[in-house]
């Protein structure tokens, strides 16, 4: 790097070892700036491409096709694996899609089963997440998109409800990021499920040397086609569009991650820079002396830079490893919620934040070297003699007049004595004040998120109304509505999800009803409204769309508004900010909603924040359409009933109606969220740590430089309290200038960022995600700024008060 | 006359085993008496002067000082005992140069907590005395240096110490201002205030001192009054 011999390596030695403080301030500073930069850049990287990681890992699939068996032989496929442009293949497998039952009624949503040997393969090579994989007829494995909780290995399925429908027992779970399956059974299984209406088709996988684009896919897609027997070719998917329906669920928090990544690369910069430029900017006089006795300019900087740089080196290093320690477990939480097996801090991460760290360290230390370098040797001399320069002698004319103990007067004065140090403090607690406050506003908004979501789940209780089971979501087919690889149980919490039976076409709509008025009955009972889903289409937006049906007051499973109102009618729809969006749609205006074939037009009176189902969920009152009914009652409970009682007596009258109570089914705040939390609190905590180092540099220098006043001072009875009273209210002010900007500028940067982020995702924030500040605690985060700076000089303060008093004088 | 200052067997190694830069001596000093103390430099006196002021510590021997015992003091019980009985004056002034004339010389009165109006009106009464009244509001650097070293002295001398500690007080000054100072600190020990005084100057000696010792390399060479009393 630099040579370090002879004389220039002892300068440096030297520098480095007597100037002690500023040696370890540089290292600490560096260090925790790279391993915050290292926790957060690999947060970023392993929220950003969950999916990409996950896919690269299984040699995902760039193309899932399915062909007519009928109509083309396997050979045939197996030949289109040698296409032109493909690198990879699988299959054929054999397919079918079941109507599966849970043998005493409940039916689940279809499944597209494929038969497979076993799990690994050139292209989706599946993880098994637990159990087996299939080895004979009878047994079936899960794909974790599918498995509700409770179908553990060992559980049971119907395939169908047809009588004498085989019995298929579940041994495993695998998880296939190319979303291929519902569920896998062994080859020669997929012949017996088969039915005349859904005869056997065959599966291809495929992977092409080119597929990052739909253009590209659409080209290899089109090949294929004219690869078959005309008529062969059923249909595929583009891996592309399982991402973006992947993503659909992830997308809400990707920006957060970033913007915590961001901050704390930034923050990093700007306060390592204004440290180590700090360091070499000060010592001036050492730098005169030095050329006095013959250094070159050149090696001046050299000694200079290199002053800053060995213990950044070291600091980089420990900040490598540190924050390649702390990103584990919370990759290890974004790995459970992400579901990839294998996530760890990408080595480029580590080797892009190192080098870009000496970088950092290397130019501010160079621009303050450059400027020693060139000073001429007088003035270096001089500048390091008469420091003084009789600035801010007003301060301590004003302050003298306080009614304040004359050590604390004399300290409140002197940060107006150097100006350009005393904006150098300012900034640095201003950062720490900028990052509490923004990452403080970050975390309450995150969590707002997270309560927004899922209204429904915040009922106490929850009937199952064994209504007919709603359609359910699509677990293996295209991008189902309750999208699958959601980080959190999405959207229909309960009903539809797939995971409950839903009690066939047992009960009827009179025995809804009864449900309903035995739960409106039951005492106990605050709140109830009815739920139910319903595939819907609108105008305007091809495909279906997810409909959620109230019945009653379902104000207490609104979700928060960002403008206009929850439903309180029939004829109203709520509808999330995409919907509006791609429909070109206001609120007021009407729109056509067609369920079962009968056509309604409602009048959109709220726009929700919503983003289930891809943000294109609406909201309806039930009564709109004749044929709708609930699959599910969420009650509230009044105040002192105790839910299990009132669950159990509720059950026994529901119960012979066909309906099942459910007590807790909130599932806790959601891992991502406790993710964040803890990554934007370990953020916090570094960066108001490093704004604390960056005080501490600068009161040491200025100690340091005063060690000959306070000597004077102490000789005059200064007790080492009055030192220490003097250091601290030399920064009492920088704190509270640094509060004073900080927490507006930190104020300002959440309501700049966040509804950004929020637009990144596809929506507008309501005001619950938005407005998160409160006064009392700003002033608390203004307060922040002055125990930043307070902390920051305890230590050198502490350092004035013990320097033996004769040493002091004895500095000339 | 009990003595203001008493040194037993008193001496300061900066390194431990190393030889000691200052005794082990002896010494006495009555209430009244102006102390000279000269020597070569290097030979420890600018040492003894710290002991006395309790900014230092004695490797061995006990140090009292106006009745009290400081060798074992806490910094904080010292820098009490410091501004209650010691005023110092050095060589290069040591004004805080970010403080008018005025306000370097109430700092120790206002370190003890005394009013401001009161430190006011006794450091006016001292600059009228030592003749820099008009000078009260100029800053330090404006000043020659006879000019400052008599702010230092009223600065030392604003909580009517007892001890008076003075350490080359005209090393740093042409002859004129030096003969200023030498006249002042006579004056001083004319009204009876106890001084120690260290210096390169014979004709300071001379003129201010009651009494004189010489150190060479940390040792007492020459007591006069131990002399007369053998
Ligand atoms: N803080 C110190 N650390 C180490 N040695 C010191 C210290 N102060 C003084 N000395 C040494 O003690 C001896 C006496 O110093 P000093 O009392 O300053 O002499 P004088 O004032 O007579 O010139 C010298 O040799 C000096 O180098
Ligand atoms: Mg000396």
């Amino acid at each position: 790097m630099i040579g370090l011999g002879g004389a220039l390596g002892r300068v440096v030695r030297s520098g480095v070892s007597r100037r002690r403080v500023q040696t370890v301030v540089i290292a600490l500073a560096t260090m925790m700036a790279v391993a915050s930069a290292v926790v957060a850049g690999s947060l970023v990287v392993a929220a950003n491409a969950p999916f990409d990681h996950a896919f690269a890992h299984q040699h995902g699939a760039h193309l899932s096709a399915q062909f007519d068996a009928g109509k083309v032989g396997a050979a045939d496929l197996t030949a289109t694996g040698h296409l032109a442009g493909v690198t990879a293949s699988a299959g054929p497998y054999p397919t079918a899609t079941i109507h599966p039952t849970d043998g005493r009624g409940g039916h689940f949503p279809a499944l597209t089963v494929v038969g497979r040997a076993g799990p690994h393969a050139a292209v989706d090579d599946l993880d098994l997440t637990s159990g087996r994989w299939a080895e004979k007829p009878g047994e079936i494995v899960l794909s974790t998109e599918f498995a509700g909780p409770e179908m553990t290995p060992g559980f049971t399925l119907a395939g169908s409800d047809a009588p004498g429908a085989p019995i298929l027992t579940v041994v495993g779970r695998a998880r296939s990021v190319s979303r291929t399956a519902g569920a896998w059974v062994t080859p020669d299984q997929v012949g017996a499920l088969a039915s005349a209406n859904e005869p056997a088709g065959l599966q291809m996988l495929y992977r092409f040397a080119a597929a990052g684009t739909d253009a590209k896919v659409a080209d290899r897609r089109a090949e294929l086609v004219s690869a078959v027997p005309a008529g062969a070719f059923l249909g595929a998917r583009s891996h592309l569009d399982t991402k973006r329906a992947a993503d659909g669920n992830a997308a809400p928090t990707i920006p957060f991650l970033t913007a915590f990544g961001v901050l704390g690369i930034a923050m990093s910069v700007i306060i390592v820079g204004s440290v180590v430029s700090g360091a070499v900017g000060t010592g001036l006089r050492r730098i005169g002396i030095l050329k006095a006795i013959g250094f070159t300019p050149r090696e001046v900087v050299r000694a200079y830079v290199a002053q800053a740089l060995v213990p950044a080196a070291v600091g980089i290093g420990l900040g490598v490893v540190l924050g390649n320690l702390m990103a584990l477990p919370l990759l290890a939480d974004t790995e459970q919620v992400y579901g990839d097996t294998s996530l760890s801090v990408a080595w480029w991460v580590d080797v892009l934040v190192a080098v870009g760290a000496l970088v950092v360290v290397g130019v501010a230390a160079l621009v303050p070297a450059l400027r020693a370098g060139r000073l001429r040797t007088v003035e270096a001399i001089a500048v390091g003699r008469a420091p003084r320069t009789g600035r801010g002698r007003w301060a301590y004319r004003v302050t003298g007049r306080l009614p304040l103990p004359r050590a604390v007067t004399y300290g409140l004065a002197s940060p107006f004595a150097h100006p350009v140090r005393t904006l150098a403090m300012v900034l640095a607690v201003v950062f720490g004040t900028v990052a509490a406050t923004f990452a403080v506003g970050l975390t309450a908004s995150l969590n707002a998120v997270g309560d927004a979501k899922d209204p429904e789940s915040r009922a106490a209780v929850t009937v199952l109304a064994g209504a007919a089971g709603g359609p359910g979501g699509a677990p293996a087919g295209g991008p189902g509505p309750a999208g699958a690889n959601a980080p959190v149980p999405a959207g229909g919490a309960g009903p539809g999800a797939g995971n409950v039976p839903a009690g066939g076409g047992s009960s009827t709509p009179a025995d809804s009803g009864r449900i309903r008025d035995a739960v409106a009955a039951a005492p106990g009972t605050a709140t109830s409204y009815g739920l139910g889903y319903a595939d819907v289409t609108v105008t305007g937006i091809p495909g279906s769309v997810r409909a959620a049906l109230y019945q009653g007051d379902s104000r207490p499973g609104g979700y928060p508004m960002i403008a206009g109102h929850w439903l309180d009618g029939p004829g109203q729809v709520v509808v999330p900010t995409r919907f509006l969006a791609r429909t070109g749609t206001r609120i007021g205006d009407t729109v056509r909603v067609t369920h079962q074939g009968d056509v309604q037009s409602l009048r959109i009176v709220g726009e929700a924040f919503d983003t289930s189902d891809d943000g294109t969920r609406i909201h309806a009152d039930m009564a709109s359409f004749a044929s709708a009914r609930p699959d599910v009652y969420l009650v509230g409970l009044k105040p002192g009933v105790d839910r299990d009682r009132y669950a159990a007596d509720l059950a026994r009258v529901v119960g012979p109606l066909g309906g099942e109570v459910l007590g807790d089914t909130s599932s806790g705040r959601d891992d991502l969220i406790l993710v964040l939390d803890a990554m934007a609190a370990l953020l916090t905590l570094m960066l108001v740590a490093v704004a604390g180092l960056g005080v501490l540099n600068s009161v040491v220098l200025d100690t340091r430089e005063r060690v000959h006043d306070l000597g004077v001072c102490k000789a005059l009875g200064m007790t080492p309290r009055q030192t220490v009273g003097l250091v601290l209210a030399s920064v009492v002010g920088i704190g509270v200038a640094g509060g004073l900007i900080g927490v507006p500028v930190g104020y300002a940067l959440h309501g700049y960022v966040v509804p950004r982020m929020g637009h990144a995702a596809g929506t507008n924030l309501p005001p619950s995600v938005l407005e998160v500040y409160d006064l009392p605690e700003l002033a608390l985060l203004g307060l922040a700024g002055v125990a930043i700076a307070a902390l920051g000089a305890l230590l050198p303060a502490t350092w004035a008060a013990r320097t033996r008093t004769a040493t002091a004088l004895r500095t000339e | 006359m009990t003595p203001v200052i008493e040194f037993a067997g008193v001496a300061k190694r900066y390194d431990t085993g190393g030889a000691p830069a200052l005794g082990p001596l002896d010494l006495g000093v009555a209430g009244g008496e102006a102390l000279a103390v000269t020597g070569p430099s290097g030979s420890g006196k600018s040492t003894l002067l710290n002991l006395i002021a309790g900014l230092d510590r004695p490797s061995e021997g006990t140090v009292t000082v106006a009745g009290q015992r400081i060798d074992g003091l806490s910094e904080h019980a010292l820098a009490r005992f410091r501004r209650e009985h010691i005023g110092m004056v050095f060589q290069f002034f040591n004004l805080l140069d970010d403080l008018t004339v005025s306000d370097n010389i109430q700092l120790p009165a206002q370190l003890t907590g005394t009013g401001r109006r009161k430190a006011a009106a006794r450091a006016g009464e001292l600059m009228e005395v030592l003749g820099i009244g008009k000078h009260a509001r100029a800053y330090p650097g404006r000043l020659s240096g006879g000019e400052r070293q008599r702010v230092a002295v009223a600065r030392a001398l604003i909580n009517r110490p007892a001890l008076l500690l003075a350490d080359e007080p005209t090393g740093a000054l042409d002859s004129a201002s030096g003969a200023d100072v030498r006249e002042l600190l006579t004056e001083l020990h004319g009204d009876g205030q106890t001084i120690v005084l260290v210096t390169h100057d014979p004709a300071l000696a001379r003129a201010c001192a009651s009494r004189s010792i010489h150190l060479v390399d940390g040792h007492l060479a020459l007591d006069p009054r131990a002399e007369a009393v053998r």
